[in-house]
Parts: C-alpha cells; structure tokens; sequence
C-alpha cells in the first residue's frame, strides 16, 4: 500500500520490514520520530533511554545477542554515543546493528550545526544517506545487510528536510528473523588491549573490503542527462541539484557516503565537461575527490553554513534568480516563545527579578534566554549547566548569586554526573531542577522520572528529590514555580547557604492532556492602568490594546501567573468577570 | 519543473498548520500525483512562525518552496502573509485568515504590528482571499477548527472533487470532532472565492 510518511516514520517502517527487534533511543530533533513510530509496531521492542551514550550500549548489547538493533540521536547525540560507537567498530556485530543520526542544517532545533559524516570517517564504519521517505526505508534493509556482512555497525545519516519532510512509501511485509546465535568470542568482544590490537586489523582490512564493495554497490547510482555538467552529491542535496538542474546535468548520486568510491567517482568525471560536488555542511566529497584528482568545485560556490535549497544551486551556479514581490516594510519577527501556561515562565521571571547568573541547559526552558524574560547566561550541551556552574564558582566564587537550570529529562541525561561533582568537591551551588512531568521541546517523550514507558507502561518513577539526597545534597526541597514569592524566598534561602542545595521547580507542562485548563482571564479595563507589569512575564495571550493591557481568549489557559503581577486588580479571572 | 504545483501553509506555531498540510498531502496523494511535504518540528514549533510546504506533480524532488516559487499560500495569521508575500509565485493567490497574533517584540514593544496588511497586499497587485476563519470556527462550534475553516477556503481552490476532501478530512480528525469538523469544512468552503 502506497502511504505519505515522514522520513522518519519511514526509517521506522524500514525497521519493521527488516526485522529489527530492539530499538533504544533519546529524543532529540529531529531524530524523535524514527523511535515513537518503531514503537508502534509490538513485534518491536522500543524503548527510551535516559542518554545516546545508554541508548547505543543497549543496541550495541542487542546485536551481540544476536538482534537486528537499532538507535536513534540527533547529531549532538552523537557526540554522547561517541564513546561506545569507536568501539562497536572494533568489535563489530552479531545482530544486524544501526545508528541513525539526524544532522540539522539550519540549526531549527539545535545548539549548532555538525556534520556527522565526520564521525563515520573517524571511527570506520560504513555510512548510508537516503534523500527520501522511500529511500529511508529500502536503505534500512540494506543497511542490515551491509552490516552482517561486513561484521559492522552501520551509521545511517539523516537530515531535518529528510526526517521531517514527507514523501510517497510502498509499504511490505516483515521478514521474521530468528535471534542469532550467541557464543562467547572475548577476542572479538572484549576490547583489552591485547585483543583491540589484533580487531584494529580486522577494521584496516574491512575499510578495504567496503571501499572495495562502494565501487559497485546498488545505492550509489549514476543518473545520464546532458554531459556539460556532471554533479556528485548525495542526500537532501541531490533533490536540490535535481530540482535546480533538471535534465541539464548528470548525477552520482551516492548513497553509501563512507567509504566513498574511487573508479566510480573518476569513471563519471572523466565522461562528463565540468564537475561540481555539492553537499551541505563540510566538503567530505569533495575532499574525497579532489584526492583523486578530479577537477572539481564545490564550496567555492557554496556555504559550510546551513541549507542550501534549491535556489542557492540555482543562484550560484546557473546565475537564475526568481522574481518576487516584498511587503513595503519590514514584518516584526515571530521566535519561538513559552506556550501560554507554561511552568518555566514563573521561574525565570523570578530569576530575572533577582539577577543571578543563570547558567542554563538543552530544553524548552532555554526559551527563557529570550526578551523580555532575559534570564540566561549560559548553555553548552546537556548537562553543562549543572558542571558549567560549579567550573564558573570554583573560578568566581559567586555562589550566592548563581544557579543552574535543568529540565528533568535532562538531569537523567547527563545532570546527575555534574551534581555529584559539585557534592563531591564541597562546591555549594544551588541547582533547579525544572521539573515539568515530560521531555518537552522534543514533543513530550517520557523518561525516567515521569513514571511512564515509551510504550505507555505504567513503572515506578524515579524520584529527583531522592537521586539528590543520594548523590550527597542536604538541602533538597520543592517549589510551584507559578508561587512568584513562594519561589523567590526559596531561591534567596538557598543561594544564601554554603552548601549544595537543590530546588526542584515542579509543575507540569501545560501542554499535557491530564492538566487541566481554567477558562481564559480577563482585563478589567477600568482598573487597568496600562502600566504593562504584566506584560514583563513574557504570555503571548497578552498585549496591550488601545493603551490597556488586553487577553487573547483563544489563548489564554488561565495559569493566573499575570494575576499576581496586576497591582491594581485589573486581571479577572471567569468567574470573578461573571462569565 | 513546470508541472509541480507548490502550496505554502502559514502561520503561528499551535493553529494547526500540520494538519492541514497533512490532510492537503493525503487528498493530492488519492489524486495520482506525486507529493512531498515539508514541516517544521522542535523549537520553532513554540509559537514562532511556522511554514509548511506542500508539492505535487508527476515528480517532485526538492520538499522546499523558495521565494518566487508558491502558487498559492494560505496563512493563518495577518502578519505571517506579509513575511511570506515574497514566496508567492507572480501571478500567486494567497488566502489569509483575518486574524492577529502579536508576536513578541510587538507585545514587548520593540516593534509595531503592521497596519492594513491586506488592503497593502492588494496593492501590490496580488490577489488575496480574506477570510475570518476564526469566527466561522466558532459559528462551527470550536476556535481550534480555524485550520479546517482554511481547508475548507483552499479546497475551492482546487480541482479536487469534494469528496476526496470530505473523506481525508474523515480520515484525519477523531470521530467525536468529525461532525464540528464538517461544519468548519463547510463553512470556509462557501466563502466566495472569486
């Protein structure tokens, strides 16, 4: 059956047709997708995992016991799974094993803008990139095989316009495939370095083996049109060359991008006039190829930076520009901000009000950066915030006037390795834990502490406040971030202390079904001075109307946060404006 | 490239824009055509300006729709039709939901809320369909059903019968919202497109 399907949904469906038995992920745009759609198959195991680095070491433990595994990151996730991947090259697989990793050009969802393909080089195993929703499937099963045959984990590299756009799937049924033996082999499986010695070798000689196989393999394919131009490529890049160039070029495109071919590379250079590489982010192409010596260009036209679409083919290399008309001014901008009812705008009110350092972290509450909250110094990667901060004190020494930021899934993450750090070296930070019930910016994927599965099983959570004390912090207490002055003398008890403290600002993301909205708030218009205090907390159901402030019906979830601020009892809610 | 048909839609992250590209994609996929649908997830979902592109013809590659290249946007809020304006193709149509969301440098007030936007639009030559979709939602019985009062406005459109329309919107819409859903889908549907 013919279905439209994203990218990501895509891989997942690939997953299923190939058998795959165990997926472990954590979320991460804009990988998410590939595992909440896994999980909807039952012949499927899936599950969340608190971290990338957890996450691979699970499918890495799956394939040696004898499952087609698979994990799911985005490309800083990555950087986390780095550690078990360089190995997993060395021990290769018994089960088929899988790690899709989803770069993000552009940076939409993400903290910068690497490219993955990097890694496959580094840690020499074989690469695939589909450019499709079609290709995302069929190169899941081929992934697999490439895998069992070459005795190695294979990275599958997406892209957000792959993951996130969708395109026509022909759906087939599953292969059922029977565990693997498991024996036990420490000379493949335990890398000490008497046996990582002799597998180093085995990876030389399986690097041969696959550039070998990329000469031929299926997924690279050359595509004739005109010979004027010939253009290697790969990916999301190919349907923007495609698109740009038509029949007016010719194409390889590659689907196995490591390790790239060499006579099939130079058999289509030398039949074509002029060579462009066009590939977004770095040149690993066109590195590739001009090591071949091909007469080739490629990022002297384009940008390492961001997406180039279609028209950047277009601009920089037919000289075409499209024709246009503009509004006669300039639109105001529309960021991204806190929903209405959001339980981070409260804190980071607060935390405004009393201009500390706020050392900050990976999650929607990273919003509170943004006007007019301003609330933010800092934020690294995952967990950063929690180590970043006790680096900044032992440096600065400003412990009464700092805190760090951390959602709760990103505390499971990699938070609670930087807390032991601050106990275990007697530094006194205060750290909030910003508890909101669910893995938020992703679109709400359950974790450890929300006392869910992936697959909705109901399981004990596991308490913040209880992983605080245990990692050696005394003063651990809870907060209703949305209680302005409760939460503003817990933040000045804490930083006034000289020892580790923990706030754990609790209340759940409004956008989850089980909290309950009240009807929307209104303005008194009389008793509205048009003072905009209100207006400091950052709702975008309010804005100023006619000089007083005025509430966005279709909106507003009724938090009441603006209330509290409203001096002059100017903000009703429903019942008090008698509707 | 001259078959590929290109449809932007629009608007503030939460209206619903997903669902209506979704719904659009299935009905041109019923229809033979080729389809690719481009979205955006994550963070500039939180009430930023969110864009979905959707394409079709007998071959589509690129997802993306470029300035210049949209024969027909449809955007759920006043401004993001002036930011969009420069995507739409020459001789383009766009349909705009009569609706503001101030974004937040205009609620903080660094900057202002563009005055007459459709009036200035027109000026510029372009044709523009105006439709209070918010208050058809509620005449349907919910604010939330803006995004199928718009499906409604874009099925005219088209040259899809109306029920590929009525059965993907079956399709796409939990049944104890499907009669509320009809309603909006009607409604946008009678506005008077010229």
């Amino acid at each position: 059956m013919k279905k439209l399907m994203l990218g990501n949904e895509a891989v997942a469906r690939g997953l299923y047709e190939a058998g795959c038995h165990i997926v472990s992920s954590y979320p991460g745009t804009p990988s998410t997708e590939i595992t909440e759609f896994a999980a909807k198959y039952p012949e499927i195991y899936s599950e969340w995992a608190p971290n990338e680095k957890v996450a691979t070491e699970v499918a890495v433990g799956a394939s040696i016991g004898g499952a087609r595994s698979f994990c799911a990151m985005k490309h800083v996730g990555l950087n986390v799974a780095a550690d078990p991947l360089f190995t997993a090259s060395y021990t290769g697989v018994g089960g088929g094993l899988i790690l899709a990793v989803a770069d993000d050009q552009g940076m939409h969802s993400s903290q910068n803008e690497q490219d993955s393909r990097h890694y496959a080089v580094a840690a020499k195993v074989p690469m695939v990139e589909p450019a499709d929703s079609a290709e995302c499937k069929d190169y899941v099963r081929f992934a697999y095989e490439l895998s069992e045959r070459f005795d190695t984990p294979v990275i599958f590299r997406l892209s957000t316009r792959v993951s996130h756009s969708q395109s026509i799937v022909e759906e087939c049924g599953r292969e059922e495939l029977p565990l693997k033996d498991y024996q036990k082999d420490p000379k493949k499986y335990v890398m000490m370095p008497g046996n990582a010695k002799l597998r180093h070798v085995v990876v030389e000689e399986r690097t041969k083996a696959l550039t070998e196989f990329a000469e031929t393999c299926p997924i690279n394919r050359v595509e004739w049109g005109s010979r004027e131009v010939g253009v290697i490529t790969s990916g999301i890049a190919y349907q923007y060359a495609r698109e740009a160039f038509g029949d007016r070029a010719s194409y390889l495109k590659l689907g196995l991008v490591n390790p790239l071919p060499e006579k099939l590379i130079l058999d289509f250079a030398a039949q074509v006039k002029t060579v462009y590489v066009i590939e977004e982010l770095d040149d690993v192409i066109e590195t590739h190829c001009k090591k071949l010596g091909v007469v080739c260009s490629g990022k002297e036209h384009f940008s390492p930076i961001g997406e180039y679409f279609q028209s950047a083919v277009q601009q920089k290399l037919l000289g075409k520009v499209n024709d246009f008309t503009a509004f006669d001014e300039p639109v105001p901008v529309r960021p991204p901000v806190m929903c209405p009812g959001c339980p981070h705008r409260g804190l980071f009110y607060t935390l405004g009000k009393l201009k500390v350092m706020v050392s900050g972290d990976i999650g929607c509450y990273t919003l509170g950066a943004t006007p007019p909250l301003n609330a933010m110094d800092t934020t690294v990667c995952m967990g950063a915030s929690i180590s970043g901060l006790h680096g900044f004190n032992k440096a600065r020494h400003q412990e009464g006037n700092s805190v760090a930021v951390i959602g709760d899934s990103t505390f499971m993450h990699s938070g609670m390795t930087g807390l032991a750090n601050i106990t275990y070296n007697q530094g006194c930070s205060t750290v909030i834990v910003v508890d909101n019930s669910i893995t938020g910016m992703t679109g709400h994927q359950q974790n450890p502490t929300t006392g869910r599965t992936l697959s909705g099983a109901v399981v004990p959570k596991i308490e913040i406040e209880a992983v605080c004390r245990a990692l050696g912090v005394k003063r651990v207490r809870v907060e209703d971030p949305n209680d302005l002055k409760g939460m503003e003398a817990a933040i000045r008890e804490e930083l006034a202390v000289s020892e580790p403290s923990v706030i754990v600002s609790r209340r759940p993301c409004a956008l989850l079904k089980e909290v309950k909205h009240e009807k929307p708030f209104l303005i008194d218009r009389e008793k509205c001075r048009g003072c905009k205090a209100c207006l400091k907390i950052g709702c975008p159901a309010i804005s100023m109307s006619d000089k007083k402030a005025s509430i966005d019906n279709t909106l507003c979830v009724g938090c009441g946060l603006c209330k509290e601020l409203c001096s002059f009892g100017a903000i009703l809610t429903s019942e008090e404006a008698g509707k | 490239m001259g078959d590929v048909k290109s449809i932007m839609i629009v608007g503030v992250g939460g209206q619903g824009t997903l669902l209506a590209s979704r719904v659009m994609g299935n009905v041109l996929m019923r229809q033979g055509y080729d389809v690719k649908l481009s979205e955006v997830h994550g963070m500039a979902q939180r009430g930023g300006s969110v864009v979905t592109y959707v394409k079709y013809g007998d071959h589509v590659y690129s997802p993306v729709i470029e300035k210049g290249e949209a024969d027909l946007i449809v955007s759920f809020e006043l401004c993001e039709a002036a930011r969009y304006l420069p995507y739409l193709k020459k001789g383009g149509k766009i349909v705009v939901n009569d609706q503001k969301i101030p974004p937040m440098p205009v609620i903080t007030g660094a900057a202002e809320y563009p005055e007459d936007i459709v009036e200035r639009i027109r000026r510029l030559g372009v044709e523009v369909v105006c439709a209070d979709a918010l208050s058809l939602a509620e005449q349907a019985g919910s604010p939330k059903a803006v995004n199928i009062v718009l499906i409604g406005v874009l099925s005219q459109m088209t040259d899809i019968p109306l029920d590929a329309w009525e059965a993907a919107l079956e399709q796409s819409v939990p049944p104890k919202f499907l009669e509320l859903n009809r309603r909006a889908f009607r409604l946008g549907r009678e506005i008077a497109v010229k």
